[in-house]
């Protein structure tokens, strides 16, 4: 078991160390002179010059590379274009209320999804199968923008119950938190709640196909036992997987969240980054986000020995 | 299980080729969506030829009007007629759909087929193709376009590049079971060679499910490029695309959400068919699934 | 041979099946897939349906207990009466209480009819809580005590141990457990050794009599093997595309079949009797196996394990138009010799000889042209056609790579399709539209025209019922005689092996345990494991096709001259 999780976390390095260096490919192989891609047409040779020191582009690429690697490994994600303060410091500032929201998000998608799911499954082709299905296949094909809006115009602007925007850290009041963070939490959660309940009731259904669900049929065991002891805890690898891969989407919506009800989160710093064509900073964000989300589904991973017997070697 | 003989026609070949069930017939849900979905196309495509305004006409006399006889759906902020830049949008923001559709998986297929079939090859590129599905394909994508300018062409490869690693690993697994099939020993037997054997007896296993991802994929692209718009790192914002009329109708919210309203409900229906005709597709195909109702 | 065949005369009747008629849910025109089926059961008694697949015994058993698959089965008529008691009137609840208590089931494939998550000792109290109120200690009593009543050795381990951590027997005692730990009066057993090796086979099969024996329990003991039947059956039933055809006590079934159907079902059985011996012609080996070796997993970077052997030191040698079968059971490594030697896989060490050319060490691209001269057929006919090819392009395939013009390999592909006795019109068809003994020829044909010099059959016959496994047999037999071809044949039945090999070669952990003729090898076996493997084929001292005992004088002597037919 031990050797296992060991074997795992291994593994890990090397698609971290593949994402690294593609991260810093990505800014050197790009055609043409990359300093002057950031600095806009605009720029003088001076500017130009600051920034090919700032981003070491002088220097033979290996010696970049290794130094970059070197600074990573001392967490020095580079400094800001900009504001010249550094990247790491930047990220610090405005990591919390991301998190805040990210774990409110992931909490209420899986206590509406699973059961949706295991509901839908249950009742396979039914109007409550149906009507989960529909309500998934409307999260997939409306952007999250158009669903924050739709939220702020109902609940904020027309029924008057929720502020529009703006965000309060829980620390400071949580009731206040809660009311601000409810629709950016909905709306980030809609697209994850699509998807994990489409996955739930897709490997619930596999797994009642089963041989074992009739063996447990056969023994005369109610249908609520079948459905959760047998059905689902066989459905929870898929489930668990979908859960962790998803993880990227909701990064994804986070960034477009946050401008949408202005949080003053890493998404805003993203958004105010590509306007500001700030390399350095949309860099160490993305190093962060592949990071945490190798970092989850690595977690994910090890947890399927948990629930699954047979994965333990 | 034995079935009669039964006359083979060029269509039951083709039914064939993607194992399709004879006699297939589509819900109420897919035909309609078939039918939005082909109403936006053919309205998109042919825009050029109904449209009232010139889509990038500036008219500051008449900023964000309702809508009226002359502007069926309003003006915006610079007082272009909305109707006209939603319908000519869609022409951009189904070309990006379906082009990074077809672009990642063609490139997905070849590098799965490759890889699922090339031991040696194959623990690199997974490697790879692991490191990248580890990147959040948005942020990818906003680095992509901030790099190489917001141009088509770039925002189509910020957006294919991130889904050809989901592509890849659905050929490879594909490629991974049928390999173990005893036709496909039974061609080694025969001496048929290795990129024989990938082509002709490999490739058509992996069609049915490419035509179903790529549907999703094409879903995907024209919401992402919808996003990349929004974010601001999307095509230039002269061009107009159902992002780009969204982006600029966000700071006027509050006075004209309609401005978002319109494309935003263009976008959704028009994902929202495609979806449908995916998850459709893929009931159909899904050999899994149809061992099951059977 | 002694049947059993007990006198149920006066005892009383336990289940009755009266008039089933079962179709599929929705479908009122299509052809009923039960029609009419009618048997009764006494307490006590094992009754055997018996058939070949798609009969409908399956759906005979599952009707039975009320878990026909919902949506796409529906009885439309008939009666189900255990004790008085319509089955078929019961409410889903009422139903559920009769399951495990009154009547329960045993399945085909014990390695997935339990669930891989949760411990078997937990899976069997599940039938305790379902049904009795228990206090936990007790609960546990009775289950270690049905776990040591099905034989399992260490109850306290298993109990607390996964599925994936038992053999595929000892699942199916667990399964047997779990059905008899409430005692009902009847125990559905459906094919449940299919999937077992014979010497696992007849340990459950005497388990189950035991039990029986013990608690008075009636069985329903469905079975496509005859000998099976021969060694358990009281009665039996035979089944035919959804209809009973013949129903008699085992004795007067197999001494005195009245039906044609029997008959033939009887007839097609192999016999256990090695066929004649031919002469040997003495020429060079066309194959010729040294010293083989096949290591699996010798670890990776950070795990130093123990490699599985599963092929270790394998010699044999095959000359023109003779048979060799290896037998063994799973995981003697029959298989792997045979992909070894096809160069599926690569062999660890040894040398693989056809005709002249040493082609254990050749790379895979120097190994292409000499693959025409060894040719394999596969077990499962539903995968080993191209699904999306004609027939007539999987025929055309192996002559095209070896540079055959379109059009010859055409007219080749008619003249194999003639020889192998199927219509020349089936060029243009698709695999789905053969049954399985039809692509099973297709197989071969596409196989013999390259015009191999070898043949390896792996386990070609045992997906087949035996009616076509028999027609199948008696191809290859016609083809070695026209084109002299030498066949590898692997199989893991006896009774096969004694119908087709000039041979036999039996492993046992990738050993060779025994190598000598046909004859000698099922008649006069020296190795203890091959006289196991005799010993536990079912019905081995009956024969079948001829509706009588065999001479004692052929299972236990040496010497065998007895024509099969």
């Amino acid at each position: 078991m031990i050797g296992y999780i060991f074997r795992r976390i291994l593994a890990v390095v090397p698609v971290m160390l593949i994402v690294a260096v593609f991260v810093f490919l990505l800014l050197r192989l790009t055609p043409g002179d990359p300093a002057a891609i950031l600095a806009g047409d605009a720029a003088t040779p001076a500017q130009l010059e600051r920034i090919r020191t700032s981003l070491g582009l002088n220097e033979p690429i290996y010696v970049q590379f290794t130094t970059w690697v070197d600074q990573l490994m001392h967490g020095n994600l580079g400094i800001s274009l900009i504001s010249n303060t550094p990247v790491a410091q930047m990220i610090g500032q405005r990591i919390w209320p991301t998190i805040n929201i990210a774990i409110l998000t992931i909490i209420l998608s899986v206590a509406i999804a699973v059961p949706m799911g295991v509901v839908a499954a249950w009742r396979h082709r039914t109007w409550v199968d149906y009507a989960v299905m529909s309500f998934s296949v409307l999260g997939f094909s409306v952007p999250v923008f158009v669903i924050g809006y739709v939220l702020i115009k109902f609940f904020s602007i027309d029924l008057r119950w929720l502020p529009v925007q703006g965000y309060t850290p829980p620390s400071q009041d949580f009731g206040k938190f809660l009311s601000r963070a409810i629709l950016p939490c909905l709306t980030l959660a809609t697209i994850y709640v699509a998807l994990i309940a489409r996955m739930t009731r897709a490997s619930l259904l596999e797994v009642l196909g089963e041989d074992y669900i009739r063996t447990a049929r056969a023994k005369g065991v109610k249908e609520r036992v079948v459905l959760f002891r047998h059905a689902l805890s066989n459905a929870a690898v898929p489930i668990l997987t979908i859960i962790g891969t998803g993880f990227a989407l909701l990064i994804g919506g986070v960034v477009v969240t946050e401008s949408v009800f202005n949080i003053p989160g890493v998404g805003r710093l993203t958004v105010d980054a590509i306007l500001a064509r700030d390399y350095p900073v949309i860099q160490g964000i993305i190093l962060l986000m592949s990071g945490t989300y190798v970092f989850i589904n690595l977690l994910i991973d090890l947890s399927y020995s948990f629930f699954d017997p047979r994965i333990r070697y | 299980m034995t079935a009669a003989p039964q006359p083979v026609s060029g269509m039951q070949t083709v039914l064939g080729m993607l194992s399709m069930p004879k006699g297939l017939r589509l819900g109420v849900g897919p035909t309609i969506a078939a039918i939005v979905l082909a109403i936006i196309v053919i309205a998109s495509i042919a825009a050029p030829l109904y449209i009232p305004h010139d889509p990038l006409a500036i008219d500051a006399l008449h900023r964000l009007k309702g809508s009226s006889e002359a502007y069926l759906l309003g003006t915006d902020a610079y007082g272009r007629d909305v109707f006209s830049r939603v319908m000519m949008g869609g022409r951009v923001s189904l070309f990006i759909g379906v082009g990074a559709a077809m672009v990642s998986v063609a490139l997905g297929l070849f590098i799965g087929l490759v890889s699922g079939f090339f031991r040696a090859a194959d623990a690199l590129v997974m490697r790879i193709m692991d490191s990248l599905m580890a990147i959040p394909s948005i942020l990818l994508a906003i680095a992509l376009v901030a790099l190489n300018g917001p141009s088509l062409w770039s925002v189509i490869s910020a957006i294919t590049i991130p889904e050809i690693p989901r592509v890849v690993r659905l050929v490879r697994s594909v490629v991974l079971s049928v390999r173990e099939e005893p036709y496909v020993e039974a061609a080694i037997a025969l001496g048929s060679s290795m990129p024989k054997i990938l082509w002709q007896h490999l490739m058509p296993n992996t069609l049915a499910p490419l035509i179903v991802q790529g549907t999703y994929i094409c879903a995907s692209a024209i919401l992402v490029e919808a996003i990349l718009s929004f974010l601001g790192a999307g095509v230039s914002t002269e061009i107009p695309t159902w992002g780009n009329i969204m982006a600029e109708g966000r700071l006027y919210f509050q006075i004209k959400p309609m401005l978002i309203f319109w494309p935003g409900l263009m976008l959704s229906l028009c994902i929202l068919s495609i979806n449908l005709l995916g998850d459709t597709a893929r009931d159909l195909l899904d050999p899994r699934l149809k061992k099951r109702e059977a | 041979m002694e049947f059993k065949s007990r006198d149920f005369a006066g005892a009383p009747t336990l289940l009755s099946i009266e008039n089933l008629s079962v179709r599929l849910a929705g479908n009122r025109d299509a052809r009923p897939i039960l029609d009419d089926v009618s048997l009764t059961i006494r307490s006590g008694e094992t009754a055997c349906l018996v058939g070949e697949s798609g009969s409908g015994k399956s759906v005979t058993s599952l009707a039975t207990m009320g878990l026909l698959p919902k949506g796409v089965l529906e009885v439309s008529g008939g009666r189900i009466v255990l004790q008085d008691k319509n089955l078929l009137d019961l409410g889903p609840q009422a139903m559920r209480d009769m399951r495990a208590s009154h009547l329960s089931m045993v399945f085909q494939e014990p390695m997935t009819a339990l669930n891989p998550v949760i411990r078997v000792g937990a899976q069997i109290e599940e039938v305790l809580d379902a049904h009795v109120r228990l206090p936990k200690h007790e609960k546990r009593r009775r289950v270690l005590d049905i776990l040591d009543q099905v034989h399992l050795p260490e109850v306290e381990r298993i109990y607390a141990s996964y599925p994936h951590q038992l053999s595929g027997g000892q699942r199916q005692r667990i399964m047997i457990a779990m059905a008899l730990i409430l005692e009902p009066q009847l125990l559905i057993a459906d094919e449940p050794t299919t999937a077992l090796d014979v010497t696992t086979q007849k340990q459950i099969l005497s388990l189950i009599a035991e039990l029986q024996e013990k608690h008075g329990t009636a069985v329903l003991f469905i079975t496509h093997d005859m000998g099976v039947v021969a060694e358990i059956a009281d009665t039996v039933h035979v089944m035919k595309h959804g209809r009973i055809v013949e129903q008699a006590s085992s004795g007067d079934l197999l001494r005195t079949p009245r039906e044609d159907y029997t008959r033939s079902l009887l007839r097609a059985v192999p016999s256990l009797v090695p066929r004649p011996p031919r002469a040997d012609a003495g020429s060079e080996p066309v194959l010729q196996v040294e010293g083989l070796m096949k290591y699996y997993g010798r670890g990776g970077w950070f795990v130093s394990r123990e490699p599985t052997k599963a092929a270790r030191d394998v010699s044999f040698a095959i000359s023109r138009g003779r048979t060799l079968g290896i037998v063994g059971e799973s995981g003697s490594g029959k298989s792997t010799v045979a992909r070894c030697i096809m160069r599926l896989i690569d062999p660890t060490d040894g040398s693989i000889k056809v005709g002249d050319t040493e082609i254990s060490t050749l790379s895979r691209q120097k190994l292409r042209p000499h693959r025409r001269h060894i040719q394999i057929v596969f077990q499962d006919p539903f995968r080993s056609l191209n699904p999306r090819w004609t027939i007539g392009q999987s025929l055309m395939e192996g002559p095209l790579n070896f540079g055959q013009a379109r059009g010859e390999a055409m007219a080749r592909a008619r003249e194999l399709l003639a020889l192998v006795g199927l219509p020349e019109d089936a060029i243009d068809r698709y695999p789905h539209q053969f049954s399985g003994g039809q692509r099973q020829r297709i197989a071969i044909a596409r196989a013999i025209a390259m015009e191999p010099d070898v043949l390896v059959a792996d386990e070609a016959v045992s997906a087949l019922d035996v009616s076509v496994q028999a027609q199948v047999l008696d191809l290859l037999d016609e083809l070695q005689r026209k084109l002299g071809i030498a066949i590898l044949f692997i199989t893991h039945d006896l009774r096969v092996a004694a119908q087709i090999c000039d041979e036999v070669v039996v492993m046992q952990k990738g050993r060779i345990v025994e190598h000598d003729t046909a004859a000698n090898v099922l008649g006069n076996p020296r190795n203890a494991y091959t006289r196991s493997l005799i010993e536990a084929a079912p019905g081995r001292g009956w024969d079948f096709a001829n509706f009588r005992a065999l001479p004692s004088a052929s299972v236990e002597k040496t010497d065998l001259q007895v024509p099969t037919e």
